[in-house]
């Protein structure tokens, strides 16, 4: 650990250090007085994911929670422009009124990160670009922004994209926003892509399998046309001690059953196309002889709630780490963990939360080396008070870093904005 | 064009000879006859030959190439198939032209992660026919998907008729091998999905070669759906057809295509294919849906209800796959089928938002008659991109430079409603003084650092995207008089 990190403690900053621009104008002006004067600043919205990465102590800290409300709402177009600090649900809300959704499902980082629920802001998702359990279906928030507006280092608004899902024209720099974790543009403004609510979401569960089987059940259901949207594995061991990671408390589900493992495939649509569907992949899968069960309606949601808001962790004090790699890697590395970790997996495979007890920083380390063998990233999610701070909490090659920070360069030649929430130098 | 390196083209010998260390002789073209065929992609109304034409065979060939024209301040033009639309493959007189022709193998399949590793040279319907035997496809499909390349569609982030539901290439992609300018090789993204760190994988989709050279293509395949169906509707305005696109979309239904065509194109195409297209509309879209069996009858049904609503005066649903192919073959023939109509044809590419399409359309028709070009309109209706097809005869005077105009006030048209200059095309030299309708200094300053973040020297394929002389500044604080500014030589980006 550089002595460095040991000084990024979090601090109770004096009320002169917080600014609260009220619009786009301002936030120009304050950044444009930074940037004159090298002030350094910490960019957030509601602060619901500002554990997330290293912690920053910047003399100043910009909160663009007062940039609130939807500018333009137009369901028939398929998009929402919303000001960056509008939060997920009051978007969320007002789509519902026309059954409409972010299809990428935000994720719920309240519960584990402060205790309670909180989806953030627009620009805290786009900041953290980190998707719910449809992704393997349909994309990231990456891929659900049309088009921005924000300002650079320098103090200066720029903009990309539009309000139109076809659109080439000049380099698609909201791809780049999203995950860049507030290093380039404090976001001022956001158009996100919308599509229909599904009429509904049934779930099927086949409890007690092995996890070399789940993920076999997954992957085929993910390989079959029958157009699924969810593909989770919860194992029932191994039983850490330590861990606070409980599924069969935070799934008391009536029709859920808690025998052993649960392996959960989720499919949305037409009331009748999904019963027909379900039936297919139960043939599909050969499973009618396993121990198998279907949530209807309302318990399918809420279970699928409940996973997007990460609640099995909603108690833990110990590290969690995100682990995303290529699904057909997922068994061999799993045996390498499975004895010493907590764990679930997400997107059929190709997405693991682990919760780690006592991780030391050598750990962490030997986890990040196997993962990337494998050709996958791992982040630190949350730290705990075991291991507070570590290094390098995201994963980089060297030659990725030195063309991120010329990157970097381009949009904050100062690194004023978020400096090193990322990558140290970034 | 940006400058032309006169001293560099004298030394056209030298400079090949250099290259000769680094790619076999017989990959190296150069004589005037061998590099006529390189001098235009598919915007045909441009032609310039390059100096010279190299064939790399692989991607440490590629990087010693743009290492050594870096070094030496060569202007490198790269190019996949070269059937691009706006002119993004059009060589410099001065340039190195790099095809990637050579690479054209598929490099594995891998079921297990659902993704296809590709050379960039292979078309983008190989992809698809690779994995066909197990049900798999690729979803992104260009009309010119039998000849585009996989590389230029990344670098173009081509589209397809059915990006309304599966996305465009920027969705389909996972991970690309690219070199830098300056030499470097990276991979950018992976068999994972999304990657940790800047989305440089996001960045370079649609780049239009500027910023590197693609080596390696990593795409996403899906399992076939099990029923697709098609219908055809007919509509007696152009208004109807619009609002019946909008009510599917309000009503939560996502057709995996949703195209338009109007009364002139219905004709052309249908002369063309015969694909029994209703000849009497002045509308026509074709619905495509899919999915499981009970889902496309309960779509179609819902479809067939919504579009009577919208006062149809005709539909026909496919009865088989023969004849939904045949439904699409006459859409897809749009641009071959406008030869029949005119000599010559310019194709349009502006995205609009769906609600807008009457009042564009009601535009076109204006400027048509101002210019006194005739037009057919192709549009993808779901996503709101309009290829508008304006007729010319290149042999009659300045008709391709009033084409064009007209062609400029349509996107600007576009633009002012709400929409884009481009969909799926690109902007490459041919929408690039347009650019200043949609972006401002700042935007395009931000845009133009971020090329010089990746080729400090400006070297990769230049003259695209970007004004060389911006209309913004002709038209506010720089003063240009009859195409001269005060300090010609000093770049303005």
């Amino acid at each position: 650990m550089s002595i460095k990190e040991t000084q990024n403690f979090p601090t109770s900053q004096d009320s002169d250090s917080l600014e609260h621009p009220q619009n786009e104008q301002e936030v120009e002006n304050l950044i444009k007085k930074f940037y004159k004067s090298n002030i350094p600043i910490e960019l957030i919205g509601s602060g619901s994911k500002r554990k997330i990465g290293k912690t920053l102590q910047c003399t100043k800290t910009l909160s663009l929670s007062k940039l609130n409300g939807i500018i333009e709402y137009l369901p028939e177009e398929l998009y929402i422009k919303v000001k960056a600090g509008t939060s997920i649900k009051a978007i969320e809300q007002e789509l519902k009124k026309n059954n409409q959704q972010l299809v990428f499902e935000p994720i719920d980082f309240g519960y584990f990160l402060n205790g309670k629920s909180d989806y953030g802001t627009a620009a805290g998702q786009v900041a953290c670009n980190i998707s719910g359990s449809r992704r393997f279906k349909v994309g990231s928030i990456r891929d659900h922004v049309l088009g921005f507006r924000g300002v650079n280092g320098r103090g200066e608004i720029i903009k990309s994209g539009g309000v139109v899902v076809k659109n080439v024209t000049g380099y698609d720099l909201s791809k780049l926003i999203c995950g860049s974790y507030g290093t380039l543009v404090a976001l001022t403004e956001i158009t996100f892509k919308v599509l229909p609510l599904p009429e509904e979401s049934k779930t099927l569960v086949i409890n007690n399998q092995k996890i070399e089987k789940a993920v076999h059940f997954l992957d085929k259901s993910i390989s079959s046309s029958n157009d699924i949207s969810g593909a989770v594995f919860f194992p029932d061991k191994p039983i850490i001690s330590g861990s606070s990671m409980n599924i069969e408390n935070t799934f008391k589900l009536n029709d859920l059953k808690q025998e052993g493992s649960i392996t959960a495939i989720r499919i949305e649509g037409s009331k009748s196309s999904i019963d027909h569907r379900i039936e297919n992949l139960i043939n599909e899968l050969k499973i009618i002889n396993l121990n198998i069960s279907i949530l209807e309606v309302h318990q399918s949601e809420v279970f699928w709630n409940k996973v997007k808001a990460l609640e099995f962790f909603s108690n833990s004090k110990n590290n969690i780490i995100r682990i995303v790699i290529p699904p057909s890697e997922c068994v061999n590395l799993i045996y390498q963990f499975s004895s010493k970790f907590k764990y679930y997996l997400d997107w059929g495979g190709a997405l693991m939360w682990l919760e780690v007890f006592e991780l030391s920083e050598e750990m962490f380390e030997s986890i990040r080396r196997k993962v990337v063998k494998r050709g996958g990233y791992v982040t630190m999610i949350k730290n705990s008070n075991y291991l507070p701070y570590v290094e390098d909490v995201f994963t980089i090659s060297s030659e990725r870093f030195n063309i991120s920070q010329n990157i970097k360069k381009s949009f904050d030649p100062k690194s004023i904005l978020n400096p090193g929430k990322m990558y140290t130098g970034i | 064009m940006p400058k032309i390196d006169r001293k560099l083209i004298s030394k056209k010998e030298e400079v090949a000879n250099e290259l000769k260390k680094i790619i076999k002789s017989e990959n190296i073209l150069y004589s005037e006859d061998e590099t006529r065929a390189f001098e235009t992609d598919g915007l045909t109304a441009y032609k310039q030959k390059p100096l010279i034409v190299v064939f790399p065979e692989n991607t440490k060939e590629v990087s010693k190439i743009l290492s050594y024209c870096n070094k030496n301040r060569i202007k490198v033009v790269p190019r996949g198939s070269g059937t691009g639309l706006s002119g993004g493959a059009l060589p410099t007189e001065d340039c190195i032209l790099l095809c990637l022709g050579k690479f054209n193998k598929i490099i594995d399949i891998d079921y297990k992660n659902r993704c296809v590793v590709a050379q960039p040279g292979v078309t983008n319907l190989s992809i698809t026919h690779s994995v066909e035997e197990k049900g798999f496809y690729y979803a992104p499909d260009p009309s010119s998907q039998i000849a585009c390349s996989i590389g230029g569609n990344v670098a173009e982030n081509s589209g397809g008729v059915h990006s309304l539901k599966y996305g465009t290439t920027t969705n389909n992609l996972l991970g690309v091998q690219v070199v830098f300018m300056d030499g470097t090789i990276s991979r950018l993204g992976g068999k994972t999905y999304d990657s940790e760190g800047y989305d440089l994988l996001g960045l370079i989709t649609g780049s239009e070669g500027l910023l590197c050279v693609i080596t390696e293509v990593t795409v996403k395949i899906l399992k076939k759906p099990q029923t697709v169906k098609a219908a055809l509707i007919g509509f007696s305005t152009i208004e109807d057809a619009g609002n019946c696109v909008s009510d599917i979309i309000s009503n939560g239904i996502i057709p995996s295509g949703m195209e338009m065509m109007d009364k002139a194109l219905i004709h052309a195409t249908d002369n063309f294919v015969k694909a029994g297209y209703p000849r009497d509309a002045e509308a026509m879209l074709i619905i495509e849906v899919d999915g499981n069996e009970i889902e496309v009858k309960e779509l179609m049904e819902r479809i067939n209800k919504i579009a009577k609503q919208n006062k149809l005066t005709s539909i026909k649903i496919s009865k088989s796959e023969k004849q939904r192919l045949k439904f699409w073959a006459g859409r897809k023939a749009a641009f071959p089928a406008c030869g029949d109509m005119a000599p010559d044809y310019y194709c349009m590419d502006g995205t609009i938002p769906r609600g807008k399409l009457a009042e564009v359309l009601k535009e076109i028709k204006r400027l048509s008659k101002k210019y006194n070009l005739s037009v057919a309109n192709a549009f993808h209706a779901g996503d709101g991109n309009l290829h508008p097809l304006i007729m010319y005869d290149a042999n009659e005077k300045d008709s391709l430079e009033k084409t064009e105009k007209f062609g400029s006030e349509i996107l600007k048209y576009c633009v002012k409603v709400g929409g884009v200059l481009t969909g799926e095309h690109g902007v490459g030299v041919e929408k690039r003084e347009l650019m200043c309708e949609m972006f401002n200094n700042n935007d395009i300053q931000q845009q133009i650092k971020i090329k010089k973040a990746l080729d400090l020297n400006s070297l990769l394929n230049p003259g695209k995207v970007y004004p060389i002389l911006r209309k913004c500044a002709e038209e506010g604080r720089v003063h240009v008089h009859k195409g001269n500014t005060k300090f010609p030589d000093i770049p303005r980006f």
